[in-house]
C-alpha cells in the first residue's frame, strides 16, 4: 500500500503547489452520482437524478454532472473508483450499502470529495448524509388516523432496515395522538421495486381490513391498487397524484437537490468540509406533496403538524414513548438520542407485526 | 373477502400462465427457450407504450405480443437455422430483452394509463364468490384459459399436435417420416413467443397498469419452473400458477396477521413448495418420463 | 432464398479460432450503428468499452476480481453441462458457499490465524457443495428435475442471505444496518499485487482451477466418461459407468467451485457479508461456460471477456453518458453474435433459392 499512498501523496502535493488550499475555490464543479437502481426507477434512484438535474439546471456552466446507474452494492467500489479517476471533484454516492467502498475510495484519493447517503461513516473528504423521511411518516399517520374509519392502516415496507423500522414507528406515533387505538399492519416484501409484489400487498392489506395504505417501497403500484379499490393511501419518493388522482393524500418526496445544490456551492467557494448530517422538512431536503382528497380539517391539522415539526416544537421521537412490549422507551419528554434512532430495531406500541431480530 | 382473495391470486397467476403455456408448446417440441423473462419484459414494454400511443388497451396487447413474437422469432433463426446452444442463448436473450426493453421504455416511464376494462359476463359475473372469479375479468384472464384448453386440446387431439410431440421426442425420426421439424419449432417458437408477450402485456395493462424497468422482476423464471413442475401438461400448468399464486399472496396474509415469523422464511414459501411437489411429482417416474420431451434442448440440423 | 446449415466432416480448426472474433466483429459494427443512432462518435465509443478499461493498471485489477467468480463457476458448470446435467443455481451455491466460509470471521470471532482462510476456503467449497448436492439428491433419488431444483434453490439461498445479515449475523457495532463484521486480515485473500489494484489471488485459484478441470477432462478417465456419459447415455452404461454417480461427481464440483468463488468474493474484494454478494455472477457463468465451449481452458478467455463487458459497461456511462440500458443490448447482442458465430465450426451456410410458395418459416 505504501508505494501507491506515496505516489497520491506526491500528487497531492504538486496539486497544493499549483492551488494554494487543498479545497480552494473552483471556476467549475465536477459532481459525480452512483445510483443502486436504474436512473429511471420511478423511485429512489430517479429521486437522486432529478436532484442532480436540478443541479445542473441551478449552476449552469459551472456545474457539470455524470452519473452511474444499476451498480450493485456488492461490487460498487470499482465503479466508485473508476468515477475518482475519471476528474470528478465530488462523488456522491446514494446507497447504504456503498458506505465501506466509497470509504475505501476516499481513502486513496484524498483530493476527491465524497458525499455518501444513509451511512454513518466519515472521513476527511467523506461526509455522510441522510433524510429523517420519519418526520413526513408522522404527519401521515396524524391524516391516516384522522380520515380512517376502520382505524387500522397498512404498511408496506421494503426490507428491516432501521430507516423502515424509524418510519412505521413514526407513522403509528402520528397515528395514536389522534387515535390511541390506532392500529397498523405491516406487510414485508424483502425488496425496494417490485410492482407486482407491491401490488398484491396492497390487495392483501386491502383484504385484511385496512383502509388506508401506506408504502416504503418505490412503485406507484399500491397507490393504483388503492384507486382501484376506492381507499386512500400515501405516495412515497415523489408526488404519486396522477396514479390515484383521487386517492392519494400527500407523499413524502425526497427532494435531495436542497442539499446538493448547497455542497456544490460550499466547493466553488471553496468551503466544503467533512460532515455529517441527518436533514429534515426544515432543510428542505423533504417534502410534503399538496394535501388532497381529505376534509378541510384534516387538512388544517396535517399543515399545523408540518408546522410544528419544522419549527422544532414537535419531535417526533420524544417521550412518553412506550415499546411494543410494553416496556417504557422514553419517559415524558425525553428525546431519543440520534445515535439509537439510526440503529432502531423495534417498535413502539400499537404496531400489529413483530421485527425480525 | 373470499372472493377478493381468489381474484388476487388469479392475478397473480394468469402471467405465470401464459407463459408457462407457452413454454410448455416450445418445449413439447424440443426447444428449451430460458429466454422467457426476456420476451415477457418485451410484451410487458410494447403493451405499455401500445397503450399509451393510441390510448387503447387492445391495441397494447397486441403490440405486446408482436414484441414477444419478434424476440423469439431472434431466438428461432439463432437456435433452429443456426443450431446454436438453447441454454446459452435463452439466456443472452433475457439479457438482451432486459436491456431493449429498458431502452424502449425510457420515455414511458412514470406514465399513468387505464387499466384494461373488465369483461362482466352478463348473469354469471353476480354469482356469489365464484362470479367475478370467473366471468368478471379482463379479456387476458379469459384469454388464458382459453389457451389452456386451446393447447390441450391441440397437442393431444389434433394430427399437428401429435407431430409436435413426435418432434419433441425424436426429431430424427419425426424428419425421416417427412415431418418439417424447423417449420414446426419454428411456429412452436414463436408461439412461446406471443405467449410470453401477453404474459408481459397483462403485467404493464392489468396487474400494475405502468411501465417500470425489470418490471417482470423474475417471473419468467417461475414460468419456466412450472412448466417442469408440470410435467408439460397444460391442465397441471394451470393448476401450478394457481398453486404459486394461492402459496404467494398466502405468505402476504400470513404477514399481515402478524404472526411473527421471518419475512424472509415466507417469501422463500412459494419457492420450497416448488421443489416439494416436483419432488412427489417426480416420484412416479413412468407419468413424467412419458410427458417429459427427449430431444429436450437438443438442437436438431436436417441433413439433406 | 433459405439458409441451410452442412454438417462439416471435422470441425473446423481455423473457424474456432475465427468465430469468436468474426462475432465480435459483428457485434463491434452493430455497437458502432447503435452508438452512431444514440449521437455518440462510435469509434470513441467502442474505444471506452473495449480499451479504456484495459489502459490502466488499477482497471485490469478490476477486470480480474470480476472475472475470478466468473471463471471458477463457469469451469465447474462445464462439467456438468458435458455429462448432461443442467445445474443453472450456480448463484445460490455461490452465496451458500460465501454464507459457509464466513462462519469464521462471523461468528467464531476468537478463532484467529493463519489457518483460518484456509479453513474458509474449505468450508465454503463444502458449503457450496451441500446446496447443490440437493437438486443431485432429488434427480438420482426421485429423478426430479435438477434445472428447476437448482432454480428455487437460489431464491431460497438469497432470502436465506438476506435473513443471516438483517437478523442474527449483523454486525453488532453497525447501527443495526444489514451487513456483517468486516473481516479482519487474517481473514482475506491476500492481494496479489496491492501496490497497483485491488487484485487478489482468487485469480490465480481461478486460473489453477481451470487448468485441473481441464487436466481432468482431457487427460484422465473421469474425463473421458463425463463426455460419454453426457453425449451418449447407452454408451456409457455399456462401459460400465454409473450415471448416477456422474449425477452427484458433476453437481458437487461445480457447487464446490461456485462456493470457493462465493468466499473469494465476500473474503476479496468485499471483506464482508451484505443482503447481496452477487451482481448475477452465477447466472453470467452460465453463458461464461458456453462461450468457453466448455472447456475449461476457453472458460478463462471467456470470464476475462464477460468482465471486459461489464467494466466497458460503467465506463461508457462515466465517459460518455451512455446508459446502462445500452451497454446491456450491447452485452446482450454480443454474445448472440458469438453464439451465432459458434455455428461456423461445425456447419458450412449454405443459401438455396427455395421454389415459390415452398417459403418456409426458416426464412425468417
Amino acid at each position: 500500500m505504501k508505494p501507491l499512498l506515496t505516489t497520491l501523496a506526491a500528487a497531492t502535493a504538486l496539486s497544493m503547489t499549483m492551488v494554494p488550499a487543498a479545497f480552494a475555490q473552483q471556476e467549475h464543479v465536477d459532481a459525480c452520482f452512483v445510483y443502486v437502481g436504474p436512473a429511471n426507477d420511478g423511485g429512489w434512484s430517479q429521486a437522486h437524478d432529478v436532484a442532480r438535474q436540478k443541479v445542473e439546471e441551478h449552476f449552469g456552466d459551472a456545474v457539470s454532472t455524470r452519473f452511474v446507474e444499476s451498480i450493485p452494492e456488492a461490487s460498487s467500489e470499482g465503479a466508485i473508483e473508476r468515477m475518482a479517476r475519471s476528474g470528478c471533484d465530488v462523488v456522491f454516492t446514494t446507497s447504504f450499502g456503498f458506505m465501506d467502498p466509497t470509504l475505501a475510495v476516499a481513502e486513496r484519493f484524498p483530493d476527491v470529495k465524497f458525499e455518501h447517503a444513509t451511512g454513518y461513516k466519515t472521513a476527511p473528504n467523506m461526509s455522510a448524509y441522510n433524510a429523517r423521511f420519519h418526520e413526513g411518516r408522522y404527519i401521515q399517520g396524524v391524516i391516516a388516523a384522522s380520515v380512517s374509519e376502520t382505524g387500522t392502516a397498512g404498511y408496506i415496507a421494503s426490507v428491516p432496515i432501521p430507516e423502515v423500522v424509524l418510519g412505521i414507528n413514526a407513522f403509528i406515533l402520528g397515528a395514536q395522538s389522534v387515535n390511541p387505538d390506532f392500529s397498523l399492519k405491516v406487510v414485508w416484501v424483502n425488496d425496494w421495486h417490485n410492482p407486482g409484489l407491491e401490488a398484491d400487498a396492497a390487495k392483501v392489506l386491502l383484504d385484511q381490513g385496512v383502509d388506508i395504505l401506506t408504502q416504503h417501497t418505490d412503485s406507484t403500484a399500491p397507490v393504483q391498487e388503492a384507486a382501484a379499490r376506492g381507499v386512500k393511501a400515501f405516495g412515497q419518493a415523489f408526488d404519486m397524484i396522477e396514479a390515484g388522482p383521487e386517492t392519494q393524500l400527500t407523499a413524502i418526496m425526497d427532494t435531495w437537490d436542497a442539499y446538493y445544490i448547497d455542497r456544490v456551492q460550499t466547493i466553488l467557494d471553496g468551503t466544503w468540509e467533512e460532515q455529517n448530517v441527518w436533514l429534515g422538512l426544515e432543510d428542505g431536503i423533504l417534502s410534503m406533496a399538496p394535501y388532497t382528497n381529505m376534509p378541510d380539517d384534516v387538512k388544517a391539522l396535517a399543515e399545523e403538524t408540518e408546522a410544528a415539526i419544522r419549527s422544532g416544537d414537535l419531535v417526533v421521537y420524544e417521550g412518553p414513548i412506550t415499546r411494543q412490549d410494553g416496556s417504557v422507551w422514553l419517559e415524558d419528554g425525553q428525546i431519543a438520542e440520534i445515535g439509537e434512532l439510526l440503529g432502531l430495531n423495534f417498535y413502539v406500541e400499537g404496531v400489529d407485526d413483530q421485527l425480525p431480530q | 373477502m373470499l372472493e377478493s382473495i381468489l381474484l388476487t391470486i388469479a392475478t397473480a397467476a394468469t402471467p405465470l400462465l401464459l407463459a408457462a403455456l407457452g413454454e410448455l408448446v416450445v418445449e413439447r417440441s424440443g426447444v428449451l427457450n430460458l429466454g422467457v423473462e426476456g420476451m415477457m419484459i418485451m410484451g410487458a414494454v410494447g403493451g405499455f407504450a401500445g397503450m399509451i400511443l393510441t390510448g387503447n388497451p387492445f391495441i397494447g396487447v397486441l403490440v405486446g405480443v408482436a414484441l414477444g413474437v419478434a424476440l423469439s422469432l431472434l431466438f428461432g433463426f439463432l437456435v433452429l437455422t443456426l443450431a446454436t446452444n438453447q441454454y446459452a442463448t435463452g439466456l443472452a436473450l433475457t439479457i438482451f430483452g432486459l436491456g431493449l426493453s429498458g431502452l424502449l421504455g425510457e420515455s414511458f416511464i412514470g406514465r399513468s394509463s387505464v387499466r384494461m376494462p373488465v369483461l362482466n359476463i352478463p348473469g354469471l359475473s353476480d354469482l356469489p364468490v365464484i362470479g367475478r372469479l370467473l366471468f368478471g375479468q379482463d379479456i387476458i384472464f379469459y384469454l388464458s384459459i382459453l389457451i389452456v384448453i386451446g393447447v390441450t386440446w391441440f397437442l393431444f387431439s389434433t394430427r399437428q399436435g401429435l407431430k409436435l410431440r413426435a418432434i419433441g421426442d425424436n426429431p430424427q425420426s419425426a424428419h425421416a417420416l417427412g415431418i418439417k421439424v424447423l417449420r414446426y419449432r419454428y411456429l412452436a417458437v414463436m408461439f412461446g413467443g406471443a405467449c410470453a408477450g401477453l404474459a408481459g402485456a397483462h403485467l404493464s395493462l392489468v396487474y400494475t397498469p405502468q411501465w417500470t424497468e425489470n418490471m417482470t422482476a423474475g417471473r419468467g423464471w417461475i414460468a419456466l419452473a412450472l412448466v417442469v413442475f408440470a410435467s408439460w401438461r397444460p391442465f397441471r400448468v394451470l393448476a401450478g400458477a394457481y398453486f404459486f399464486g394461492a402459496v404467494s399472496i398466502g405468505q402476504l396474509h400470513a404477514q399481515a396477521l402478524g404472526l411473527g415469523i421471518p419475512s424472509q422464511l415466507l417469501s422463500a414459501l412459494p419457492y420450497l413448495a416448488t421443489i416439494l411437489v416436483l419432488v412427489i411429482i417426480s416420484q412416479n417416474r413412468r407419468l413424467t418420463l412419458i410427458n417429459t420431451p427427449a430431444s429436450l434442448g437438443k438442437s436438431f440440423v436436417p441433413d439433406r | 432464398m433459405r439458409l441451410e446449415l452442412i454438417k462439416r466432416g471435422n470441425p473446423s480448426q481455423v473457424l474456432r479460432f475465427l468465430s469468436p472474433l468474426i462475432g465480435l466483429a459483428l457485434a463491434i459494427l452493430t455497437g458502432a450503428i447503435m452508438f452512431a443512432v444514440l449521437g455518440k462518435n462510435p469509434f470513441q465509443a467502442l474505444y471506452v468499452y473495449f480499451v479504456e478499461p484495459l489502459t490502466e493498471l488499477w482497471s485490469v485489477h478490476e477486470l480480474l476480481i470480476k472475472a475470478a467468480p466468473l471463471i471458477l463457476m463457469g469451469a465447474g458448470l462445464s462439467v456438468c453441462y458435458l455429462s448432461n446435467n443442467w445445474n443453472i443455481g450456480a448463484e445460490g451455491q455461490f452465496i451458500m458457499g460465501a454464507l459457509a466460509g464466513s462462519i469464521f470471521p462471523v461468528l467464531f470471532t476468537d478463532v484467529q490465524g493463519f489457518f483460518v482462510l484456509p479453513l474458509m476456503l474449505g468450508f465454503a467449497i463444502i458449503g457450496g457443495a451441500l446446496w447443490a448436492l440437493i437438486p443431485a439428491l432429488l434427480k438420482a433419488r426421485f429423478n426430479t428435475n435438477e434445472i428447476l431444483v437448482s432454480l428455487m434453490l437460489v431464491y431460497v439461498a438469497e432470502l436465506i442471505l438476506d435473513y443471516l445479515v438483517r437478523g442474527p449475523w449483523r454486525n453488532p457495532q453497525g447501527m443495526n444496518f444489514p451487513e456483517s463484521v468486516r473481516f479482519p486480515s487474517f481473514a482475506r485473500i491476500p492481494e496479489l499485487m496491492p501496490v497497483d489494484g485491488r487484485a487478489n489471488w482468487g485469480i490465480v485459484i481461478a486460473i489453477l482451477v481451470a487448468i485441473g478441470i481441464w487436466v481432468m477432462l482431457s487427460r484422465t478417465l473421469k474425463g473421458f466418461e463425463i463426455k460419454v456419459l453426457g453425449s451418449s447415455p447407452r454408451a456409457g452404461k455399456f462401459a460400465g459407468f454409473d450415471a448416477k454417480k456422474m449425477v452427484f461427481f458433476a453437481f458437487l464440483l461445480a457447487g464446490g467451485c461456485a462456493g470457493l468463488a462465493g468466499i473469494i468474493e465476500v473474503a476479496g474484494a468485499s471483506a464482508q457479508l451484505r443482503p447481496t454478494i452477487s451482481p448475477g455472477y452465477g447466472f453470467a457463468a452460465i453463458i461464461v461456460a458456453f462461450l468457453g465451449r466448455l472447456n475449461p481452458l476457453g472458460v478463462i478467455v471467456a470470464g476475462l471477456v464477460l468482465a471486459l463487458t461489464y467494466l466497458g459497461g460503467e465506463a461508457a456511462q462515466i465517459t460518455l453518458g451512455l446508459s446502462d440500458k445500452v451497454a446491456r443490448v450491447f452485452q446482450g447482442a454480443l454474445l448472440l453474435y458469438i453464439l451465432a458465430c459458434d455455428t461456423l465450426i461445425h456447419y458450412r451456410i449454405r443459401f438455396v433459392r427455395t421454389p415459390k410458395a415452398v417459403g418456409s418459416a426458416a426464412d425468417a
